[in-house]
């Protein structure tokens, strides 16, 4: 079992997410830099942190999607590796091509950072597995552009083809039919605002996002 | 760059609402955009717009949420 972390400029979530996968799974965890133009060998899962890489600049996740790891990441992928961007790294995802949509400046223009309750609205991913059955997960929210959008025609095929995995409860940031976190075609790929990485001991608030961990490597 | 027609432009509401408050009820359909200013190398126009119409879609706009314009000076 093993994971790898990776670090932009500007990631500030790049150790949580070592540490929650760590503790979560028992997995090895490693840090990949963003220059990095080779992964580890026999990664389970690749992590693209909260943060704000590259100070936002342009746009969340525009300039950290052409970092010449992505183009590793984005092979992995292919090949069919875990990956889940987190916050920032969901941003980095749409940005990069490897998710529908994309993630505007909050409803309400205020950064919000507090726990949501979502509803785990597809429980067969490979990220939701683990959560067998449960309808609800308690996770943090920590961000200012996080009002995901797509146009009417990819919401309509994105939730047809199941690949709408969290749904907030009450909708914190505008996102569109209130999703808060979806897959690609491939179901290989999760993007999600709400940090499982906050919320993997119950002394965090909640311990819902170890089970997201742990379903990726229950699947490996 | 600006948001698309469709694409909420919070930012945009919250001007015209200062705008409103300052005694300025008429302003009405603030959309706020980006302007980047840089220099290419070419001295063709046709050549310079196309390249940097790449770089748009590539890089300077997100497609899914933005439209741009390439002025060449």
């Amino acid at each position: 079992m093993k994971a790898a972390v990776v670090v932009f400029p500007g990631s500030n979530c790049d150790r949580d997410c070592k540490v929650a996968v760590e503790r979560s799974t028992g997995a090895q965890v490693e840090m990949v830099w963003h220059t990095d133009t080779q992964l580890p060998d026999g990664l389970d899962l690749i992590v693209l942190p909260g943060g704000f890489s590259y100070g936002d600049y342009l746009r969340c996740g525009a300039i950290a999607s052409l970092s010449p790891v992505m183009r590793e990441v984005k092979a992995a992928a292919e090949r069919g590796t875990a990956v889940v961007g987190i916050c920032n790294g969901f941003q980095i995802l749409c940005e990069a091509g490897m998710l529908p949509g994309a993630l505007l400046r909050n409803e309400r223009l205020k950064y919000v950072c507090k726990p949501v309750s979502l509803d785990i609205v597809n429980g067969q991913t490979r990220f939701t597995a683990a959560y067998q059955g449960r309808r609800e997960a308690v996770m943090t929210v920590g961000n200012g552009d996080g009002n995901f959008f797509a146009d009417e025609a990819t919401l309509d095929r994105i939730e047809g083809d199941g690949q709408v995995v969290f749904r907030y409860r009450d909708n914190p940031n505008g996102s569109a039919r209130d999703i808060a976190g979806i897959v690609n075609a491939k179901g290989n790929v999760l993007g999600l605002m709400p940090h499982p990485d906050r919320a993997f001991e119950q002394d965090l608030t909640s311990a819902d996002g170890a089970l997201l961990f742990q379903s990726v490597f229950a699947s490996a | 760059m600006f948001l698309k027609p469709g694409v909420l432009d919070v930012q945009g509401k919250a001007i015209e609402a200062a705008l409103h408050g300052l005694g300025w009820p008429d302003a009405a359909h603030v959309r706020v955009g980006r302007t980047l200013e840089f220099e290419v190398g070419d001295t063709d126009k046709a050549a310079a717009e196309s390249k940097v119409r790449d770089m748009c879609e590539r890089l300077l706009a997100n497609t899914v949420i933005e439209s741009y314009r390439v002025d060449v000076a």
